[in-house]
């Protein structure tokens, strides 16, 4: 067997053989037009129209986000700049092909130059530049094929026009060589839930027919298998599915430990959904919708409705309810209108709330108020808290308002470092790894030019995680993590590794994380912490994780099969 | 009938990309007029091109000059104004 590498697209495994998608179509020769500009102009104007036509057609077959996508590509084939470029090249002489080459390469080179989300991009184009160079020359043009039985899709990078055909009965796995987590071929592939790694080098090298496993949660595929490989996958894949469909279980590791997983909630309609994929409670409740469309503050009633219907849909459970969180990407006239060169380090989270303790006080107010007419167990904690005297100062106040359980939010470095001087002061902890990220790496979360750095598997950032987790095992303090890192199953263990004790997570994330850490023991998720925190940043932490999982033995319970 | 122009700033949290790029560049197609936008105080490139408009790369907060000439001209540049400066992407934001 001989195993490949690329960036995993989910949490599911599938096998089967591989076929490939046809090579692109070889680049025109830049030779003289024979028949004159006139003709090469009707050329190119009627494969452009055709193209253009189909693409439509497909996306009405399409639907949903397929159909944005697809409608914009034929928008493109079909655009006014281009078709200027494609005729002042057919003025000097080209033939329609090279003409209609030239101009999407053109333009392309621009997209790429711009890099980032619009370097990715960029495949887009070469796809529609192929779909009408095949129109010219009356072939078919390269797509998705159809062998007739089940297979595994290898190709270069696939364009919307192509994953949004995709036959899932026929698709078992996606295999792409070129293209990252955020090209369209991810984007898709989480959107149908396909099974897919993209970013696979040397899957170029795969033959047609080949009996591969594609493991989604390793990010490896693995040609030529063993038997017991191929058992394996498939048991997996069972167990996948029954955990899918199977009544949620409380989270726990495999060996019993438990890690109570926990729904983020953006406003109380949606916890009946949380509820029913298993939710224990809520990990972090955003209360900026009460805000967010107001002039001014709500009053401490219409708070109160609103934290009551909350807490209502969760009788017995933790229900965390982060204080206002203003500023910076949120910002709001009443708590802050002051320009700031930096807002992300500026006047948000607790330091604006103190600045108009009013509303603090008010908040707490209605939190006190709602959990005396509910049986929820009420949590609040506080945003962006940096350090111990504003640790104090928090877990004062809400104690005044009779909250018995108050926590801070560590997103700072300067309060993770110093978790055990925090975790002194107050309840609990709870990891915002987004902005934890941010601050660690100094890279903005709102600039689309330094997203590379906003990874939550940088050794760095696991390190602080870390430190709080330890310094929460020495205090006896829970520790939850509420960003978007618990949602990654794999790296959720982790998490759990460097001493989380509990998970929040957006609801739909919540079936694979719970796969994921029934298959682990406490034990285990800590050499894995260990295998991270050795590495030398994010995607070297990410795949010598997923290396050191697969060696690690299978705790699958029996009660799945 | 003389042209119009107008400079407003862009809405979309994530810029002027793929999807709102595309619901602009339709609109300005189905207005039946030349319309332009400008960045800053660059070249005009045709708004009903959506990949002119992507080629320009235009981010959150960044200006635009839109200019129409034509019938109801005013009332083209009310429809594109008010679709640059929508958020398109604030439903999906987390």
């Amino acid at each position: 067997m001989t195993e490949l590498r690329g960036v995993g697209i989910g949490r599911g495994v599938a096998q089967g053989p591989v076929i490939r998608m046809a090579e692109p179509l070889p680049a025109p020769e830049n030779i003289p037009s024979t028949v004159g500009a006139d003709a090469e102009r009707t050329r190119a104007r009627e494969a452009v129209a055709a193209v253009a036509a189909d693409l439509q057609k497909r996306a009405e077959a399409a639907g949903g986000a397929a159909q944005e996508v697809l409608e914009a590509q034929a928008m493109i084939a079909e655009d006014p700049t281009l078709q200027d470029e494609v005729d002042s090249r057919i003025d000097d002489g080209a033939t329609a092909e090279w003409a209609v080459h030239d101009a999407f390469a053109g333009f392309r080179a621009t997209l790429e130059a711009v890099g980032g989300y619009l370097g990715e991009r960029a495949a887009d184009l070469d796809d529609i530049a192929q779909r009408v160079l095949a129109e010219l020359r009356g072939v078919s043009a390269p797509g998705v094929p159809d062998p007739g039985h089940p297979f595994i899709l290898v190709a270069r990078d696939l364009a919307p026009a192509d994953t949004a055909l995709l036959n899932l009965d026929q698709v078992l796995a996606l295999v792409t060589t070129d293209g990252g987590p955020t090209s369209h071929t991810a984007i898709l592939a989480r959107a149908k839930g396909i099974v897919a790694i993209v970013g696979a080098v040397e899957a170029a090298g795969l033959e047609d027919g080949t009996t591969v496993i594609v493991d989604a949660a390793a990010s490896t595929v693995t040609s030529d298998p063993s038997v017991e490989q191929l058992e394996r996958a498939a048991l997996r894949a069972a167990a996948r599915d029954a955990a899918e469909s199977a009544p949620p279980t409380p989270g726990s590791l495999a060996d019993g430990t438990d890690i109570a997983l926990l729904a983020n909630l953006g406003k109380p309609a949606d916890a009946e959904d949380a509820v029913a994929r298993g939710a224990e409670g809520v990990g972090l409740f955003r209360t900026e919708f009460l805000f967010l469309s107001s002039a001014q503050a709500p009053t401490v009633a219409e708070q109160r409705k609103s934290y009551s219907e909350l807490l209502a849909a969760f009788p017995g459970k933790k229900v965390v309810v982060r204080m206002l969180d203003a500023g910076a990407d949120k910002p709001l006239a009443f708590l802050n209108d002051a320009h700031e060169e930096n807002p992300a380090l500026g006047m948000r989270g607790l330091r604006s709330l103190r600045a108009s303790e009013d509303i603090l006080r008010e908040q707490l107010t209605a939190l006190a108020e709602a959990d005396a007419e509910t049986s929820a167990d009420l949590w609040v904690m506080a945003p962006m808290v940096a350090t111990v005297e504003e640790t104090k100062y928090f877990t004062a106040l809400a104690r005044e308002y009779g909250i018995k359980t108050a926590g801070v939010m560590v997103e700072i470095p300067a309060s993770a470092l110093l978790a055990d001087r925090v975790l002194a002061h107050t309840d609990f902890a709870s990891i915002g790894t987004n902005d934890l990220t941010q601050y660690t790496m100094a890279a903005d979360r709102m600039l689309g030019s330094v997203a590379s750095f906003q990874d939550p598997w940088h050794p760095a950032v696991l390190r602080l995680v870390g430190e709080v987790g330890a310094a929460g095992a020495r205090t006896g303090k829970p520790v939850g993590i509420c960003g978007e890192a618990a949602a990654d199953p794999l790296l959720a263990v982790v998490l759990v590794g460097l001493g989380a004790t509990s998970l929040s997570m957006a609801p739909a994330a919540l079936s694979d994380v719970r796969l994921a850490l029934s298959e682990r023991t406490l034990d285990e998720a800590k050499r894995l912490a260990e295998v991270a925190l050795a590495a030398d940043d994010a995607t070297s932490a990410r795949n010598a994780v997923a290396e050191a999982a697969t060696d690690l033995p299978s705790h699958q319970k029996e009660t799945t099969s | 009938m003389t042209a119009v122009s107008r400079t407003v700033r862009i809405g979309s949290s994530h810029g002027l990309h793929a999807r709102p790029a595309k619901l602009f560049a339709q609109a300005a197609k189905d207005s039946g007029i030349p319309v332009t936008i400008a960045k800053d105080s660059g070249k005009p490139v045709n708004a009903a091109s959506i990949l002119g408009i992507i080629a320009l790369a235009l981010d959150h907060g960044d200006y635009v000059t839109l200019s129409a000439d034509g019938e109801g001209a005013e009332g083209v540049l009310d429809t594109l104004t008010e679709l640059i400066t929508t958020d398109h992407d604030q439903e999906s934001a987390g």
